[in-house]
């Protein structure tokens, strides 16, 4: 669209006085009193506003979580809505401080767009959904098919590759916005649709007959979503990736938002250490001594998180599968704090 | 008469005003050099990948319509000749039929046939006033949800087919022979217009017309044909057959080309239809008037009196329509048609990151695409001149 072109263009002017990028990211949050979140165009279940603007969702908790922990208030948070052509350009202009938007950490996008995945919040995979009408059962049936992919995405990659390395044929349609490539789809256009699972069940909460749709059994890549901030910032870097390490901490040693006051009083070392009753850590990372507590009181730890805006507490009821910890057998690790 | 009095070369205003002009054209470069710099040195510093050696790199994604082979294992250098082909396709298409178009409602606008004048002018009064992307959005989705799936398609004569994946041809595959036909061809539009040529020559010495309808079609339809099948028909058709999904074989339009097509032609034939009749409105009524009282028809007094004047006044802005066309042309992003600014500005930015050596290839070349066009434009308008003492 024009957009992109207009985008461009900024990115020109921009980049042309752009300072070096330095380690200034939290100093201009703390300034600017609140925290420039871009997130998706509007996903049930990781970043969907509703009718009144408020916004919900995994990727948008994770981003209260940050301004919880450097505000004390998890609503100092601007949203940008962003589609996936221009989230990087976005975040590579400084016009917003973190992409939280369900993209996937790759080789390429961690190198060459300067940029740094700071953890994976959702293991998730890419799968496809068809119509129940076509009565296939595996995807590697869908030799011949015309697909609906979203483009600029990992997602219109992994197609290829999956059907180059099946020997199958296939026509893929790819559209700027995720609602125009459903509307294809449910239009006819395309005999498949697909992304990410985790967005596969939550666009099939917006088509008109989901019961129609069937998301396919195969999983056809690896797609660990997480939260992207600048290269060059390692003080910034470091507060996002230990946020979530936090949260998921805070769920390995049971303290959610219920029992975190309780938890303040607690006698174990390691919880005591991550509450901040021992230990300077949250001062260590540029944050207050209770930026644990901040996160879990205000937003909650990573299995409640998860549970209210993909899980049994929403529409989407998807299970932990591989995001559970890794003491349940999911591969959800977070370091220790000390 | 005295000599002019001899200035010194630093008091001399020709030689000081190329200086200055030198001077600031010189501070120009410089700065346009500089901004480079420091883009560069931006981009380095925050360790984005610069430089246009992505061009090389493998590009990994489909296209679905593409005028050249293309594999997702071709490099990004081929996917932006993709692109760039697919938007002079529909460039060039679309300037052609809105051309004709424009001209037919514009004509028809001055009509004196009430219904008709009014019915083009109810056209242009809607077509131009709503915003193109909604149009092209509009003839995506109306095209898309009236037409039936592949396995219902509607076919014409068991040979083209018609459903929302686009319309399907049978695909001619050109046998050995058929380069007689091909040079056939060739030598008849020649000699087309060696004769059109011949005729005008001669009707200005002798005032005699030449019928040249009947002899230009026997030698641009009649002598190919003739070789044809003296050659033994050497034309095979690739049939679309319905497999599992969709069509195997023959020529496929898709609908966003459709679209995107359709689209562009009724939005900028709204536009030229205005020209065209403020072009014709421009010439004096005494010309009509005269021809009239000579005795020519309407139609003809259109063609041999009114038109080769309206012309001047209508290839300016006409230039400014194809351009407009042209670059209008890039929102077939929002439906999904792989056109360069899709393609290449969408999808392989978003892949490489690399958005300002993207953006300054793909802004170069429109304004090459758009350079070009106004210079065809300018050649023509300077040819139908009225050439003045």
């Amino acid at each position: 669209m024009k957009r992109g072109t207009a985008i461009g263009g900024a990115i020109l002017l921009i980049g042309l006085w752009a300072d070096a990028a330095s380690a200034q990211t939290l100093k201009t949050v703390k300034d600017r009193g609140a925290l420039l979140c871009g997130v998706s165009q509007g996903l049930p279940g990781f970043s969907n506003p509703d009718d009144k603007g408020n916004w919900t969702g995994l990727d948008v908790d994770f981003c209260r979580a940050i301004a919880a922990a450097i505000f004390n208030d998890p609503s100092k948070v601007k949203f940008t809505p962003l589609s996936a052509k221009d989230r990087f350009t976005s975040l590579q202009s400084s016009a917003i401080d973190v992409l939280s938007r369900n993209s996937t950490w790759t080789s390429s996008r961690d190198t060459s767009l300067g940029l740094n995945f700071a953890a994976v919040t959702y293991y998730d995979g890419q799968g496809l959904m068809v119509r129940k009408t076509a009565k296939l059962n595996s995807a590697l049936e869908l030799n011949g098919a015309s697909i609906c992919a979203q483009t600029g995405t990992t997602s219109e990659l992994n197609l290829a590759d999956y059907f180059r390395a099946n020997n199958m044929k296939y026509d893929v349609t790819a559209f700027a916005t995720a609602d125009e490539t459903v509307k294809a789809y449910e239009a006819g256009r395309c005999d498949a649709f697909t992304t990410d699972v985790s967005q596969l069940y939550s666009e099939k909460l917006k088509l008109a007959n989901a019961n129609d749709h069937v998301i396919l059994p195969e999983i056809i890549s690896k797609e660990p979503l997480g939260p992207v901030v600048r290269h060059g910032d390692d003080q910034w870097f470091d507060i996002v990736k230990w946020v979530h390490f936090a949260m998921v901490n805070a769920e390995e040693l049971g303290v959610s938002s219920k029992t975190v006051d309780a938890s303040l009083k607690s006698n174990q070392p390691e919880i005591r250490r991550l509450v901040g009753v021992e230990g300077a850590y949250g001062e260590q990372l540029g944050l207050t001594k209770d930026w644990v507590v901040r996160i879990v009181k205000h937003v909650g730890n990573y299995g409640e998180v998860f549970e209210r805006n993909v899980g049994s507490g929403s529409k989407l009821g998807i299970s932990r599968g591989l995001n559970r910890l890794w003491t349940k057998g999911g591969i959800q690790y977070a370091p220790p704090i000390r | 008469m005295p000599a002019a009095p001899r200035v010194a070369w630093y008091n001399n205003p020709k030689l000081r005003g190329t200086a200055y002009q030198l001077a600031i054209l010189a501070a120009l470069l410089w700065f346009g050099y500089l901004f480079a710099l420091n883009a560069k040195a931006n981009l380095e510093a925050q360790k984005i990948a610069s430089g246009f050696g992505f061009l090389d790199h493998t590009a990994g994604f489909g296209i679905n319509q593409t005028l050249i082979d293309y594999h997702e294992a071709d490099t990004y250098g081929r996917v932006f000749l993709v692109g760039l082909l697919n938007t002079l396709l529909v460039s060039g298409l679309g300037i052609l039929f809105a051309t004709i178009l424009g001209f037919v409602i514009g004509i028809a606008r001055l009509s004196p046939n009430w219904l008709v004048a009014r019915l083009a002018g109810g056209y242009v009064e809607l077509i131009r006033n709503l915003p193109l992307l909604f149009q092209i959005l509009f003839w995506y989705l109306a095209v898309l949800s009236t037409l039936p799936g592949p396995r219902q398609s509607l076919s014409l004569f068991g040979q083209i087919f018609l459903s929302n994946r686009g319309v399907v041809l049978p695909r001619p595959v050109p046998g050995e022979n058929f380069l007689y036909v091909a040079c056939a061809f060739a030598l008849g539009a020649l000699g087309a217009f060696a004769l059109a040529f011949w005729a005008r020559r001669r009707q200005a010495c002798t005032g005699q017309p030449f019928a040249l309808l009947w002899p230009s079609a026997a030698l641009i339809v009649g002598l190919p044909l003739a070789i044809f099948f003296l050659a033994g028909a050497p034309l095979a058709l690739d049939q679309p057959r319905l497999q599992g999904f969709n069509f195997v074989g023959g020529l496929r339009l898709i609908p966003e080309f459709a679209a995107l097509l359709i689209a562009l032609v009724t939005y900028t034939a709204a536009f030229i239809a205005e020209i065209v009749r403020a072009g014709i409105l421009a010439v004096p009524r005494g010309q009509t008037e005269a021809a009239a009282a000579l005795g020519l028809r309407r139609g003809r007094i259109l063609r041999f009196i009114v038109l080769p004047q309206a012309l001047r006044v209508i290839i300016p802005p006409l230039t400014n329509q194809y351009l407009n066309l042209t670059k209008n042309s890039s929102l077939a992003v929002a439906i999904g048609y792989p056109d360069l600014v899709a393609v290449f500005a969408g999808t392989t930015l978003n892949q490489t990151g690399q958005a300002i050596e993207i953006i300054a290839i793909t802004m170069a070349v429109y304004l090459a695409i758009s350079l070009a066009t106004s210079l065809l434009m300018n050649w023509y308008n300077a040819r139908i001149r009225l050439v003045e003492r």
